[in-house]
């Protein structure tokens, strides 16, 4: 029977791999995704398979609860909920591999200094990867709300992370030869592995949300490889590794994309306590829909950039049809979107391609940036950091030296936003201040709504 | 050996992995993150062979959790980047606004 599994393993190998390649395509991606979850379908079944399974009544329970609740809410969560939902399954991912590792150890199964330190090692990424996930997923639901630092927090950080460290050591040295280690050592182990990645989270606030939960994606795929060593399963290694590998260079794009190292992003937060300073002079002018309207109706180029702000009002459908009102009237529209806007790379492209917006509208940074100048009208919705021009000016902030969206250098600028309050990241946003920008206060759905109405009228 | 050939399969891997996005257009990032999440779900297959091997009270409650966690990962990785590439659809039916229709392309 082991023939017949391990052959089935290989395939299932194989179409991860493929399905992860055409998941990197435009075009191929949704077949990317089939593959891989028949990928998944066959390697479920065929465990079945492996002889001397017991608890298999267990194990259809386990499955069809956890998949069961976690396929529902995946299919009724909100599109603007998103990236919370990655952050928590990916948790879950992490806290799944550091169990495996914890069954072995119960088990004592875990013989030589190689598997015990892969054991070790998965179950420390694994933890942080789920406490750190769970943070994530507080955070970007709103019930965590403030980012949390305590006093000498590098210092607690760097400790606790030797400490746990070395009880792993010292967990790997005493379980060679019996295959398992003293429980308390253990039990500690995981608490202290937890806390660790609970402490590390805790601090880091808005902007740098996204290069976290990647880093926790890369985290739970290298857990996942580590633990399928130990149990000799080469799926789980390949499939654990290729997404570790991925992930790792998928943070690092983006942290590339903030001008943050990314050991800047985990120990040197931005917080909205460091900045008292920095104070603006100048003063916001609010504006009018109708006055919003009005500008854009008789420019000749607008370009939208959306940001989290348009994400939590759910507002894209309506600044599609914004747009499609502007285009009637022979304005040019583009939409420009950095490559950090809302909580995650890409979160903004798949809300306007949800809208309905045309690939050939969007466009990278790089791609639009040069084009300000010569724009009648950059239209900023609920984005705030990512349009700040302190980033390119003022060394002193915490954000200086990020790449922005140049929407200053456009001949107006009109801001749609709640309040006067600062970015996530908490610094002033002296675009707000320019005199070639307006404010229209409000969210974005009424913002908009209003807008259009304006502009049904100008018709 | 065998420790060698395992590690022989770490090395290549972790280079599949690199050169599978290091060519992956920005507006897919989200979308192959989150495909990325599912495709670890595969720790569910771990995680029932450990709850497979297991015996005493212990291990069985250790390891029925690990195969929950494993499920929910590899069943709500997938629902979500189905979702999200459900978008990008190239003819999408006919969609009302709102987001609780966003599968229907599916």
């Amino acid at each position: 029977m082991m023939w017949l599994v391990n052959g089935v393993y290989l395939v299932v190998a194989v179409l991860f791999i493929l399905g992860l390649k055409a998941m990197s395509s435009p075009v191929k991606a949704r077949s990317g995704i089939a593959w891989a979850g028949v990928g998944m379908v066959l390697a479920t079944l065929v465990t079945f398979l492996i002889p001397g399974m017991q608890n298999l009544a267990l194990m259809l329970v386990a499955i069809v609860l956890g998949g069961g609740v976690a396929w529902w809410a995946g299919r009724v969560v909100k599109m603007t909920d998103m990236p919370q939902m990655v952050a928590i399954y990916n948790g879950m991912g992490g806290g799944a591999a550091a169990l495996i590792a914890a069954v072995e150890f119960a088990r004592a199964e875990v013989h030589g200094p190689i598997v015990g330190t892969l054991a070790v090692l998965g179950s420390l990424i694994g933890s942080v990867a789920f406490s750190g996930s769970v943070i994530a997923f507080l955070k970007l639901q709103g019930i965590m709300k403030k980012a949390i630092r305590l006093p000498g927090q590098n210092l607690i950080n760097i400790a606790l992370g030797l400490i746990t460290i070395g009880l792993g050591v010292w967990i790997v040295i005493s379980s060679v030869g019996v295959g398992t280690a003293n429980p308390v050592l253990l039990v500690m182990f995981f608490v202290l592995s937890l806390a660790l990645g609970a402490i590390l989270t805790m601090p880091i606030g808005g902007a740098d949300m996204p290069v976290v939960i990647s880093l926790l994606n890369a985290f739970t795929g290298l857990a996942v490889g580590f633990e399928g060593y130990v149990l000799g399963n080469p799926t789980l290694i390949i499939a654990g590794i290729v997404v570790g590998a991925s992930g790792t260079l998928l943070t690092q794009l983006m942290a590339k994309a903030m001008n943050r190292p990314i050991l800047g992003v985990l120990f040197t937060p931005i917080s909205g306590e460091a900045q008292a300073g920095g104070a603006i002079e100048g003063s916001m002018k609010e504006m009018t829909a109708t006055d919003a309207a009005a500008l854009m109706r008789y420019s000749e180029k607008v370009i939208v950039i959306p940001g989290y702000g348009m994400a939590v009002a759910g507002a894209q459908h309506k600044v599609w049809e914004m747009a499609k009102l502007l285009e009637e009237q022979g304005v040019e529209v583009s939409f420009a979107i950095h490559p950090v806007a809302g909580r995650m790379p890409g979160h903004m492209n798949v809300l306007l391609a949800e809208a309905g917006v045309p690939y050939e509208k969007i466009f990278d940074l790089d791609e639009i940036n040069a084009e300000f100048p010569q724009t009648d009208v950059a239209l900023v919705i609920g984005a705030n950091d990512v349009v700040n021009p302190v980033a390119r000016t003022d060394k002193s902030s915490p954000i200086y030296g990020m790449p922005i969206l140049d929407a200053d250098k456009a001949r107006n600028c009109i801001v749609i936003k709640r309040g006067r309050g600062a970015g996530y990241s908490g610094v002033e946003n002296a675009l707000f201040y320019a005199d070639n920008t307006s404010m229209l206060y409000g969210s974005a759905q009424q913002a908009v709504g209003d807008v259009i109405a304006q502009l049904k009228e100008l018709v | 050996m065998t420790d060698l050939l395992y590690l022989y399969i770490f090395m290549l891997a972790a280079f599949v992995g690199y050169e599978v996005i290091s060519r992956v257009p920005v507006i897919l990032h989200t979308p192959l993150m989150s495909g990325s999440n599912f495709i670890h779900g595969v720790v569910l297959v771990g995680a029932m062979y450990a709850l497979g091997h297991a015996e005493t009270p212990l291990q069985i409650v250790l390891g029925f959790l690990a195969v929950l966690l494993g499920a929910a990962n590899a069943a709500g990785g997938y629902v979500v980047t189905e979702r999200m590439l459900a978008m990008f659809a190239p003819k999408k039916p006919k969609q009302l606004p709102g987001d609780s229709n966003a599968e229907r392309g599916a």
